[in-house]
């Protein structure tokens, strides 16, 4: 039944997690917008200055691309995870399995909910640095569709760690232990090939390498990798995820005993 | 032939592979019935709601709200249902208006219309001031209250509830009785559990006990009534006599130097026990029930089973 009022439940879902995270502000959207100005003032201004260019672009310019995707991936993920972890750990998810809402809808709910904050963040974080770089766009087109594909695929990482997770701390070992790491590994200060080629090697099973990529080629032009290899890597990514979740879902797993 | 409100057919719940909580349980509940599921602790009340309403995966076995399966008409079975679950299951943050209109949502209301209807119920359940409340600066009868709003939004054909009255006062647990009087009288279905025997016997015309994993009992309120077939009184006396007299089957005890206890057979008039306690020159200043006798029946059958 996938007509108007699946779609009325999706709004209701979709509004309930708006407003989570609008409620929570001071958690939620303030504090990208404060780290990422100290990543502007200490990387950008005080130490970039002295590292000179990298690509042909200024430092600050060039690290601007990946700091907004850094705050994108964050937040979705974040957002999902505390959400849907929070809704199993007070039973309100139970509101939405006593109700005939499709898995598919619910799935879908929670993932708009993480991409709406991905991208509200990542504008805040791009008006933030703003104030410090004069950036151009390359292409407009590109940086949209990267930047919500990977607020989509963080988003439904996120749903998976929450419907795993057993206890608060699962919700944060996921972030701390691998996305951290593979985030400052990712390309996001450096270019690739400053390092050794072995290490280029290595770093190109970095998933998120693609997606810092491919973001900063839709700010900049250029890119370390394929930006086509870099959208179907992603796409392939959040099927595989999506499927998972939605699998997880159906199966009532970490929710229905 | 009356439509079944829920056939519930030799349904199992193992729990983890190892603990079973349901041993294959059969069930119907007719349609504007008024059913009280009792039972002990961990008899397997919650479970089996639990199940009904897809919070709990079945073992095997079969279930049909309003002749839906839950195996293959989930969600028109969804549908006729509203649900106050025993334990509190409300986001903290959300007002009590967000969580009606959410739960309204999820069954498909329009917002507009859900905003109306949840202006209603609140209402109904004396909620309508603390509607910008987060639901956990609520008091425990609050909540409960809450829950039977959210339950109501969508306009359930049936509605379940698992202990609603847990943790209420007298004066809300009394118009909470009338309001499910009510609710039913205009033709909702409602199964309750309860500990509270008393309560059972106010509002239920069918009652239904589940011992272990087990149905020991489904039948009409009426019928268990009759089965109570010895009353205990208590007597508070000025003076306490020599010895009791033979009365039929009668019997009596002493309690304590100011009060007495009399076992009276259905049947047997009272006046016989008033006559001889005037023939020995001795006042009764009052006098009551015991216990409940339900109460009493309740403990005696789910000991047999057990
Ligand atoms: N999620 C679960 N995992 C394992 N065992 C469970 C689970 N939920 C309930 N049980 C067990 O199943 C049995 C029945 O529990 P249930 O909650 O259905 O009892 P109940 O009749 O509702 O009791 P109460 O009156 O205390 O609410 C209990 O022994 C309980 O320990
Ligand atoms: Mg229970």
């Amino acid at each position: 039944m996938y007509n108007k009022q699946a779609f009325i439940a999706l709004y209701s879902i979709l509004a309930k997690e708006v407003s989570r995270y609008f409620r929570i502000w001071v958690q939620t959207l303030l504090p990208p917008a404060i780290t990422m100005t100290l990543y502007f003032v200490i990387f950008g201004q005080l130490i970039g200055s002295r590292i000179g260019d990298m690509d042909g672009v200024s430092y600050i310019e060039y690290i601007t691309p990946g700091i907004i995707m850094m705050s994108v991936i964050t937040n979705s993920y974040s957002n999902v995870v505390s959400s849907f972890f929070s809704a199993k750990f007070q039973r309100s998810i139970e509101e939405m399995l006593v109700s005939p809402v499709p898995t598919l809808f619910i799935l879908m709910g929670y993932i708009f909910g993480g991409v709406s904050r991905g991208l509200l963040t990542g504008i805040i974080v791009t008006i933030v640095a703003s104030q410090f770089v004069d950036f151009k766009i390359h292409s407009w087109p590109i940086l949209f569709f990267v930047v919500t594909l990977t607020s989509m695929l963080f988003a439904t990482g996120g749903l998976v760690n929450a419907i795993f997770a057993k206890k608060f701390d699962d919700i944060s070992i996921v972030p701390t232990f691998i996305l951290t790491p593979l985030t400052y590994l990712g390309g996001v200060f450096y270019s690739i090939k400053l390092l050794p080629e072995f290490w280029q090697n290595v770093s190109l099973g970095n998933p998120i390498l693609y997606m810092v990529n491919a973001f900063r080629y839709g700010f900049l032009g250029f890119s370390d990798i394929n930006i086509t290899h870099a959208l179907i890597l992603i796409s392939c990514f959040i099927i595989a995820l999506l499927s998972l979740a939605y699998y997880l879902l159906q199966k009532g797993i970490g929710i229905r005993s | 032939m009356s439509t079944k409100a829920i056939e519930i057919h030799d349904l199992k719940k193992i729990y983890g592979g190892q603990f079973t909580a349901l041993k294959g349980i059969s069930f119907d509940v007719e349609e504007g019935d008024f059913l009280a599921l009792l039972g002990p602790n961990g008899a397997g009340k919650s479970t089996t709601i639990g199940v009904i309403c897809s919070l709990v995966n079945k073992t095997s076995g079969s279930v049909k709200v309003f002749g839906h399966s839950i195996d293959n008409e989930l969600e028109a079975a969804k549908r006729c249902i509203g649900l106050v679950p025993q334990e509190f299951n409300f986001s903290q943050f959300e007002t009590c208006l967000q969580i009606v209109v959410n739960q309204a949502g999820y069954y498909g209301v329009p917002r507009k219309l859900a905003t109306q209807r949840a202006e209603v119920v609140l209402k109904q359940l004396s909620l309508w001031e603390k509607r910008n409340t987060p639901s956990r600066e609520l008091s425990g009868g609050m909540k409960r209250r809450l829950m039977i709003a959210r339950a109501l939004i969508h306009e359930p054909k049936i509605l379940i509830l698992d202990e609603p009255t847990a943790g209420v006062d007298i004066e809300i647990r009394r118009s909470m009785w009338e309001f499910l009087t009510e609710l039913n009288k205009q033709g909702t279905t409602i199964v309750l559990t309860t500990h509270y025997l008393e309560e059972a016997e106010q509002l239920c015309r069918r009652i239904a006990i589940i011992n272990q994993g087990e149905i020991i009992e489904n039948t009409s309120m009426k019928d268990i009534i009759s089965r109570l077939d010895v009353e205990t009184f208590v007597l508070d006396i000025d003076s306490m006599p020599e010895k009791f007299p033979e009365i039929n089957s009668v019997t009596f005890r002493q309690r304590d130097d100011t009060s007495i206890e009399v076992d009276i057979p259905k049947g047997i008039s009272l006046n016989l026990i008033f006559s001889w306690l005037s023939e020995q020159n001795i006042q009764v200043s009052s006098m009551r029930n015991k216990s409940n006798r339900l109460e009493e029946l309740f403990v005696k059958l789910t000991e047999n089973a057990a």
